[in-house]
């Protein structure tokens, strides 16, 4: 064979490779397969929803249409999407509390040591089923499994749209997401530390707070009400404080509000801008009351404040770059910043209502130390988008949390660095759909983060924290 | 033997007939439709913005083009699966326009349905573009035929200012109902159910429904009074509605669109005009 006629062979070769292994977005998919849209029509990249797609799950999941209710679809279509992510990835984690060995191999003390682990993993399975029950009724519902397959309701939730003709009137009533812009439960990364905002999730070292992470699905009613093209948004929501635990495990009686508003602007060529606020103001409990020295569930009282209020802003620099971002005050009543709030009994794990850090009661008699004092914190997200096409997305995000005031005085005694607690936090990653369509989700994803907390080593108490990851696996739905 | 050849025959004139009868599908070439995107021609005027068709291409893939294609020919991936079908942009047959039947729609005409999308159809508003993006698709969504190349938009139609409504404007608009026989496919009480209704084709011979004025869905073309005197003075190209820009005059036009609303259920814009019908005590049209 010719050395041009090796050539081409090659290119036919390489040509075949690429349009074998890259197939062109084209089949029907859940949503889409209902209304015929691609995933790319509602997903920045799946599963970040667009201003199309937002304006849609605002819409009830709906396209206000007249093909909207359930009658339109194939009887046979039953909306439910699995998702699920097999992975490899390697953590390293400084400073991890490690025992030290004496003669004899008994345990002769503790040091800090960085541990470096990698392999392939799985994440948790997710079952997605939402849509219409009829024109202006719509569900969904998230059965959600940790990576044991040990499920639990993500999200539940029935929403009633439109009341009355208006889109100012929207009601949706069990466990759901907050009206959180820079969505959580669709971020497009994966690792630890980067597949969750940091800003909707920091507690100063030592808090007792868990109730005010509004990146956590929460229970409630929210009002929503939005303008025909959904340049205006505002919401406002009664939750359970509770974090979104079930069961009613934890104040008798402590209830959270969380209000949202935005304004978009047409930017002509730059795109849609949208900047906004939200505000979550609460109370929970920190004393639980005991039986036989052992906290009844739901019996919290002693409900104490907290608050988190902030900016949110949708920047778009032309069709392929957007900057998101979010930012955020803390602050916490006094008793969280000791600790109280998220545990009922200290001696006893098995007994705390939620999830997190099992902290002291505040029992009745329980007296502050002198030095205590609020808590508060300052924090903002930045996350940055380059979209080259609808299947190819590259992300970079730095986030920082910065303590404003310590939970407790600095004293020559006992110091307390003022940056105790800090978080910086970068992720950067890609991910690529080599198909995109109404069905089915694929995505090729590849994700680096670094994160580095100020003064929480877990021996020596001063030193700083750094932990990294990569990850690098399939992300799928169907 | 003459049986068959006379079968044959019928077929061929048949074939001919149908073929004749399709609208012109006129394609451009891959390397014509560069020439044009290259072109000062590839632009959209609405108002004081400027569409740029090249700009328009991202979000007509991304949003677009799973309907009306990659060719913009309403056969896009999941077209088999939707009735009505996605506009065929190579025909350049518009429903919503401004200007006489026949002839090509206005910019803002095009920049116009994309907001507002298509009710029964799964055209929904696409009201969440920036202006200058809409300006962007009806530019590009124009370089797939090359009437655009050929044809200047028409002339916009003149609706004279709008009357006030009384009882014997409807009264006159029910007369030119049933003169100009809506009711033949609409139904005498616009239910969508008149004599022709389950035999109405479009222009490509597919099945087409007639409006329902009483279901309350939204008129396809718009909502607001003007809207409705656009749509049987200009009529919806490609589909069995005519324009009656011949028939009947400006005024009775405005007739007509005060008797349609006391067919439609109690709305944000008809509560006078079903007063007066009630005080009538109109009737459904007797078919002539």
């Amino acid at each position: 064979m010719t050395s041009p006629r090796r050539h081409f062979a090659g290119y036919l070769l390489l040509t075949f490779f690429l349009v074998a292994a890259f197939p062109k977005a084209n089949a029907l998919p859940a949503f889409a397969r209902k209304y015929g849209l691609r995933c790319s029509a509602c997903h920045e990249s799946w599963p970040m929803l667009n201003y199309f797609g937002q304006k849609f799950k605002d819409n009830g999941y709906q396209l206000m249409n007249d093909r909207d209710a359930p009658i339109w679809q194939n009887p046979s279509y039953w909306p439910v999407t699995f998702r699920i992510t097999p992975i490899w990835h390697r953590i390293s984690t400084g400073r991890n509390a490690v025992d030290t060995y004496g003669a004899g191999g008994a345990i002769s003390g503790t040091t800090e040591q960085r541990i470096e682990s990698s392999g392939f993993d799985l994440s948790g399975l997710d079952f997605h089923t939402g849509g219409t029950l009829e024109k202006n009724f719509s569900f969904y519902v998230l059965p959600s499994s940790d990576p044991t397959a040990t499920f639990h309701f993500e999200t539940v939730m029935g929403r009633l749209d439109n009341l009355f003709g208006s889109s100012w009137l929207n009601v949706k009533f069990g466990k759901f997401e907050l009206d959180n812009l820079l969505s959580e439960k669709r971020i497009l990364t994966l690792t630890g530390n980067g597949g969750i905002y940091q800003t909707y999730h920091f507690m100063p070292v030592g808090d007792g707070n868990i109730f005010g992470q509004i990146g956590d699905n929460q229970l409630g009613v929210e009002y929503m009400g939005h303008s025909a093209n959904d340049r205006t948004r505002i919401s406002a929501s009664l939750l359970s404080s509770s974090d979104g635990n079930i069961g009613l495990v934890t104040g008798a009686n402590s209830y959270t509000g969380f209000f949202t508003g935005s304004q978009a602007f047409d930017a002509g060529k730059l795109g849609v801008e949208r900047i906004g606020f939200y505000a979550m103001a609460g109370e929970a409990a920190t004393y639980y009351r005991t039986s036989g020295g052992v906290p009844i569930p739901g019996a919290g009282v002693g409900n104490k404040g907290f608050e988190r209020v902030g900016f949110v802003g949708q920047f778009y620099l032309g069709p392929h770059f957007d900057l998101q971002v979010v930012t955020q005050h803390g602050s916490d009543n006094v008793w969280f910043g000791q600790g109280y709030g998220s545990a009922t009994n200290p001696s006893n794990g098995t007994t705390c209502p939620v999830s997190g850090p099992c902290g002291p009661n505040a029992t009745p008699g329980t007296v502050l130390p002198a030095t205590a004092r609020a808590p508060s914190w300052n924090g903002a997200t930045f996350e940055a988008h380059y979209v080259y096409s609808p299947q190819l997305i590259f992300i970079g995000r730095f986030e920082l949390e910065r303590m404003s005031q310590q939970a407790t005085v600095s004293t020559p005694g006992a110091p307390v660095p003022g940056n105790l607690g800090n978080i910086t936090s970068y992720t950067i990653g890609y991910r690529y759909n080599p198909f995109m369509t109404n069905r089915a989700g694929f995505a090729w994803h590849n994700e680096y983060n670094w994160m580095h907390q100020d003064g929480t080593g877990p021996v020596f108490g001063v030193e700083n924290l750094n932990s990294s990851e990569l990850l690098i696996g399939f992300d799928f739905d169907f | 033997m003459r049986k068959e050849s006379i079968n044959v025959s019928l077929l061929m004139s048949a074939v001919a007939v149908l073929a004749l009868s399709l609208p012109a599908r006129a394609q451009l070439t891959t390397l014509q439709q560069q020439e044009w995107l290259n072109s000062p021609a590839a632009v959209s005027h609405v108002g004081n913005i400027t569409g740029n068709a090249k700009a328009g291409a991202a979000d007509y893939r991304r949003y677009c083009v799973g309907c009306h294609g990659e060719l913009g020919d309403g056969n896009g991936e999941v077209a088999p699966w939707l009735d009505p079908k996605p506009r065929d942009f190579q025909l350049a047959v518009f429903k919503c326009r401004s200007t006489p039947t026949g002839t090509l729609p206005t910019d803002e005409d095009l920049f116009d349905t994309i907001a507002r999308g298509l009710d029964r159809s799964v055209m929904p508003p696409w009201n969440t573009f920036t202006k200058q993006e809409r300006a962007d698709l009806v530019a590009w969504i124009k370089h797939f035929s090359p009437r655009w190349q050929k044809e200047k938009a028409g002339d916009p139609i003149q609706i004279p200012p709008e009357p006030e409504v009384t009882p014997e404007r409807i009264k006159a608009g029910e007369e030119v109902f049933g003169k100009v026989q809506c009711w033949k496919c609409h139904g005498v009480q616009g239910m969508a159910n008149g004599p022709s209704a389950s035999t109405l084709t479009d222009d490509l011979g597919r099945p087409i429904l007639p409006y329902n004025f009483t279901e309350g869905s939204r008129p396809k073309c718009g909502e607001t009074d003007r809207d409705i005197y656009k749509i049987f003075m200009t009529g919806v190209d490609g589909t069995p509605m005519p324009s009656f820009a011949d028939n009947i005059k400006p005024d009775e036009a405005w007739d007509l669109v005060f008797y349609l609303r006391t067919l439609q259920p109690h709305n944000s814009v008809n509560a006078k005009e079903r007063q007066i019908a009630k005080q009538l005590g109109l009737k459904p049209v007797s078919p002539q």
